[in-house]
């Protein structure tokens, strides 16, 4: 007597958004690590709107993916990709694109928090900005208030803001890096697993952050926790073995999955 | 096949949860069989039988709940697996209810066992058929996973609410002719009422078990429609 378990539900399993409510959209999207495949034929629409949630086992492309969509992937030396990439309908691999305000526009937070430890907390936000233009003090005094009110982290350290970045505890710390790259004023940010080194306070300010700040960015989090991914995001896609396996709305993701291999990966059955 | 779960403990806490609601199903099943057969066949031992079982039903309702409020708290369960401890929570208490049920039905049949033969069992004897039939088969789509005879099994309820309707009248024309009868025609009316409320309990296991394998909630469809139209 085998439980009943296999899903009948028939609905494509990739959601597709219409051109003005889609912030990133990949087409036909290839990525390799020298002779190593990582990612096979990704299309995908990310929505402006909301958080979308990247789930997946180990090595299943996530992170990759998301490198490609602000071309740090080709930081890499023997990183390749063919297909294409958008932002607002322009892509982001054109001739004219200068990757640099690429990344301006596509903010990340990795998952260690990084923040330059002996550069004051102040410094640390207006790192990003200092790269591109010279700002004076005031407009610079702005931004820091304003990012870090952002970043949820403002009234923890408006008084030390001379203190040094590596002074701060990890959550704070990664709350430091939000607000760094919120500061340049992207569209998009993309967050590759911010909590997995953080305690579960610290997660749950990230989390909470999230809900406000998903109101003015969009917002991509790669997480290997399922939990955080159904408690955070509105739309959540499973990768595995590199390809897209399912996008669709995280409420029905997580109770009832369209594809087989999400159920069994959400389930906990694997190989 | 079906995947087993990597975890063998969860797929074990999985299994025994899945055993405990079988086993329940197999109890109330049985108690209601003998609950019908204790009016038919005005057997005032079988009905104190089923009484005496309701206890491990009453008790099992309470294990599977704190297994289920378990794997919640501990486990997370998603898609499939969050859907059958859905279905684990609501199908124990629809058991339960048939459970009290079969006791009621069982009480009036120790009572009417003592007095005189009411008219004919026959109408009674049917429907109490009908209505076990549908309580096995709601408990046969769970085991098999299978939607389709859940959702014909919601449509066959009709039929029973039509005879319960059939046998209200009789009993009613019963007791205006035979006024002494009324008493033991109001018992009979009123084990009616609780085997049609059984049918009713039958399609609400058949319509969780529509929603554990297909992710979709059907209850209400009907009604709710009308509403909104």
């Amino acid at each position: 007597m085998s439980r009943p378990r296999k899903p009948t539900i028939e609905l494509p399993p990739v959601v597709s958004f219409p051109d003005d409510q889609t912030k990133v959209r990949a087409r036909g999207l290839n990525a390799w690590f020298g002779d190593k495949q990582v990612l096979f034929d990704v299309s995908i629409d990310v929505p402006s709107q909301g958080v979308t949630a990247i789930i997946g086992p180990s090595g299943c492309g996530k992170s990759t993916f998301v490198r490609c969509v602000n071309r740090m992937h080709e930081l890499v030396e023997s990183a390749r990709l063919s297909g294409e990439v958008s932002l607002d309908g322009e892509s982001v691999y054109g001739a004219d694109v200068d990757p640099v305000l690429l990344r301006r526009r596509v903010g990340m937070v990795f998952q260690k928090p990084n923040p330059f430890p002996t550069m004051s907390i102040r410094d640390n936000v207006l790192a990003g900005l200092k790269l591109t233009k010279t700002l004076d003090k005031s407009t610079a005094e702005q931004n820091v208030e304003q990012a870090l009110s952002q970043a949820a982290l403002w009234n923890e350290v408006r008084d030390r803001l001379d203190e040094p970045g590596g002074s701060l505890s990890g959550g704070q710390q990664q709350r430091l890096c939000i607000a760094r790259a919120l500061a340049v004023q992207p569209d998009v940010l993309l967050m590759d697993e911010p909590c997995s080194a953080l305690d579960p306070i610290a997660t749950a300010h990230i989390e909470d952050l999230l809900h406000t700040l998903k109101e003015h960015y969009t917002i991509v989090i790669v997480t290997h926790n399922m939990q955080q991914a159904a408690r955070v995001s509105d739309m959540t896609a499973f990768f595995l073995s590199g390809e897209l396996i399912e996008f669709s709305p995280t409420s029905e993701t997580f109770t009832a999955p369209r594809h087989q291999r999400t159920e069994e990966y959400i389930t906990g059955k694997f190989g | 096949m079906d995947k087993s779960h990597t975890d063998r403990s969860y797929e074990s806490q999985l299994s025994s949860l899945r055993r405990g609601l079988l086993q329940t199903a197999g109890r109330v099943e049985q108690m209601l069989e003998s609950a019908i057969s204790a009016i038919t066949e005005r057997d005032a031992q079988k009905a104190r039988e089923v009484i005496a079982n309701d206890a491990l039903v009453n008790r099992a309702e309470i294990e599977i709940d704190q297994v289920c409020l378990q794997i919640l708290a501990r486990r997370q369960p998603m898609a499939s697996d969050l859907r059958f401890i859905s279905l684990a929570l609501k199908m124990i208490t629809d058991l339960e209810r048939i459970g009290d049920l079969a006791v009621n039905i069982s009480e009036r049949a120790i009572d009417l066992a003592t007095e005189p033969p009411f008219g004919s069992y026959a109408e009674i004897e049917r429907m109490g058929e009908m209505v076990c039939q549908l309580v096995r088969r709601a408990v046969e789509a769970f085991v098999a996973g299978d939607a389709a005879a859940a959702r014909q099994l919601v449509e066959d309820d009709d039929a029973i609410d039509q005879l319960y309707t059939d046998i209200f009248r009789y009993i009613l024309r019963e007791m205006i002719a035979h006024p002494d009868r009324i008493e033991r025609g109001i018992h009979l009316q009123s084990v009616a009422k609780w085997l049609e409320r059984v049918g009713d309990h039958a399609v609400n296991l058949a319509e969780q078990v529509i929603f554990m394998v297909k992710g979709r909630d059907v209850r209400h469809e009907g009604k709710l429609g009308s509403r909104e139209e």
